[in-house]
């Protein structure tokens, strides 16, 4: 996982060679992911557990994230999440196909391509209605799902142990195997967005948040960024799942559900939307809550987690990721 | 004779408001014009009926003897005509130079997932409009920050970066302190200039201006063409002087 990936442009003073920066930028993330993999030898399963899947559902929120960048919020990534999971799930268990990479890719492909029909359409929404027709579909999603026993209904189904290039994982190993899958996959598309947000077209994503009027009589096309971010986002959330579910080795349709979406949005307004380490770091942070509380205070856990989003937002308002992402742009 | 911008019969109603009637005007390449009136005269619809914002009830738009009238802005736009607008349309939270970029990238046909924003040759296109507008000392400013006649010049310096074959500006120095008009104007005019073929209407209320930058005059009021001429002779109509100047109300 890229643990601190600096804007390549940010603060600017002068003429910033983009190139020089992003390449400090791959070189920190590449670090930072062999630290992560060296230290995940020596930790406990627990923690390499806890990091997988808080790479794995950092993933969906780096995609709600570069939705906030053009000024929206959806709800129903959860829905993105599901796709990209019971993709994996029955490609694994009917297609014979096992290779975790191949199923984090294919879950993440499958999702685009359910979001791509309906991304056009949503590009049109602002505001609570983008957010409560994205929440409307993870909705029919989650209800199909209930009532689809060819899937396994209410209860789900579960999938086997993932191979990786062609490798059988063992026993003692495969945890920390697919937690280093994980953090390499959070790490590459870390990197991806990072370069994709300092583009020409991230640009015009933050653009358009700010004055989509001006965009259009510049010349340029709201409903096109907004249409890709969207079909960005769906990629990253069904990756994200196709990962959750061959670390839990179980998928079921609550995966759709609207606070299963509540918690990815969760994770992305604690992080802001200027940095992309801070995702992974909000999302492990939730993670960390989520396992010490209901093992501590089981009944009163969100009671903790809401407090710190307040705090956040009343002292970092433009979440964690301001505490190192300096300057108005980023 | 054949127009680079051509508008015929426009009519546009607001209910009872008719903000154009019978609008017919002619602008060939290169010319300067003014467009002058009263408050709620329909300048600022002409302008939106050009740029696409408002589709005229009647009547048709041609640009280079093509049908403009069902576009909209951002077709329009594509086609040459960029705009400013009369309450500056910025990005406050960005600084100066990354409004330009942004209008760098908005006009380039083909956005990149991978191109940086801020890449060097696009820097250098910004800057040269920048120094243009003598804008390079609040390069690096917030634009929120800045004083309301440097976010005039940074609304029209991003209309610029496509290099528009017309240019439409309303009311550029509306807002600026009388002192600072004709300054301000000047260094829009000379930007103006270096720009090969251009055409500019600028919609205006200070007559001292218009005279000193407008070769060419159109006066509306309630909807309709009062004067259309050269500013001598369209600024001493009994019409422009009663309605517009309010000269003849006065005497």
């Amino acid at each position: 996982m890229a643990a601190a990936l600096p804007s390549s442009a940010a603060p600017v003073s002068g003429r910033t060679d983009a190139s020089v920066a992003h390449g400090r930028t791959v070189l920190l993330g590449l670090l930072t992911c062999a630290a992560l993999a060296v230290a995940g030898w020596f930790a406990p399963k627990w923690l390499t557990f806890l990091v997988t899947m808080a790479a794995a559902n950092g993933l969906v929120s780096l995609g709600i994230v570069g939705l906030m960048r053009g000024g929206v919020v959806p709800f129903g990534q959860g829905m993105m999440l599901a796709i990209g999971g019971y993709t994996a799930a029955l490609v694994f268990n009917h297609l014979g196909v096992t290779d975790a990479l191949g199923l984090a890719l294919g879950g993440g492909l499958m999702a685009a391509l359910v979001a791509a029909p309906f991304a056009p359409l949503l590009s049109r929404y602002r505001g609570i209605f983008f957010a409560m027709l994205t929440l409307a579909l993870s909705m029919v999603t989650y209800g199909l799902l209930m009532k689809l026993d060819m899937l396994g209904g209410s209860d789900g189904f579960n999938m086997g142990r993932p191979t990786l290039l062609g490798m059988t994982l063992p026993d003692a190993r495969v945890g920390y195997i697919l937690y280093l899958l994980a953090i390499v996959l959070a790490t590459v598309m870390s990197l991806l967005a990072r370069v994709y947000f300092d583009s020409t077209r991230g640009l015009v994503t933050l653009a358009v948040r700010e004055n989509e009027l001006r965009v259009e009589y510049l010349g340029g096309s709201v409903r096109q960024a907004m249409t890709i971010n969207f079909i960005l986002a769906a990629f990253c959330g069904g990756m994200g799942g196709a990962l959750a579910v061959m670390a839990l080795g179980h998928i079921e349709p609550n995966f759709s559900f609207w606070t299963t979406s509540g918690e990815f949005v969760f994770v992305a307004i604690l992080a802001g939307w200027q940095s992309v380490a801070a995702v992974f770091v909000a999302s492990t942070v939730l993670e960390i809550v989520r396992s010490f509380s209901s093992a501590y205070f089981p009944n009163t856990w969100q009671l903790a987690l809401g407090l710190f989003l307040l705090f956040v937002i009343r002292f970092l308002p433009k979440g964690i990721g301001s505490l190192w992402m300096k300057g108005p742009t980023r | 004779m054949s127009f680079m911008l051509e508008a015929k019969g426009l009519e546009k109603r607001f209910g009872a408001v008719v903000a154009a009637s019978a609008i017919n005007i002619g602008i060939s390449a290169g010319e300067r014009v003014s467009l002058i009136g009263s408050n709620g005269a329909g300048k600022t619809t002409f302008v939106n009926m050009i740029t696409g914002y408002l589709k005229p009830d009647e009547g048709r738009i041609t640009l280079d003897g093509r049908d403009i009238t069902p576009l909209d802005p951002r077709a329009i736009t594509r086609l040459g005509v960029a705009r400013s607008f009369q309450i500056p349309q910025l990005y406050g939270d960005l600084t100066v130079l990354d409004n330009m970029l942004v209008a760098n990238a908005c006009h380039d046909q083909r956005l990149s997932f991978w191109q940086p924003a801020r890449r060097t040759s696009a820097i250098a296109r910004a800057d040269v409009l920048l120094e243009r507008f003598r804008l390079s000392e609040h390069r690096e400013r917030r634009v929120a920050e800045l004083p309301g006649g440097v976010r005039k010049l940074l609304d029209i310096a991003m209309a610029l970066t496509g290099h528009p074959k017309l240019l439409l500006l309303d009311e550029p120095t509306s807002g600026v302190s009388a002192e600072e008009k004709f300054p301000m104007m000047d260094t829009i005019m000379a930007a103006l200039g270096q720009e090969k073929g251009t055409t500019v209407l600028f919609v205006e209320h200070d007559m001292d201006i218009v005279e000193r930058h407008a070769g060419r005059v159109i006066a509306f009021y309630a909807g309709r063409i009062i004067a259309d001429d050269r500013p001598a002779i369209a600024l001493a109509t009994d019409d422009v002087r009663r309605y517009v100047t309010g000269e003849l109300l006065q005497e």
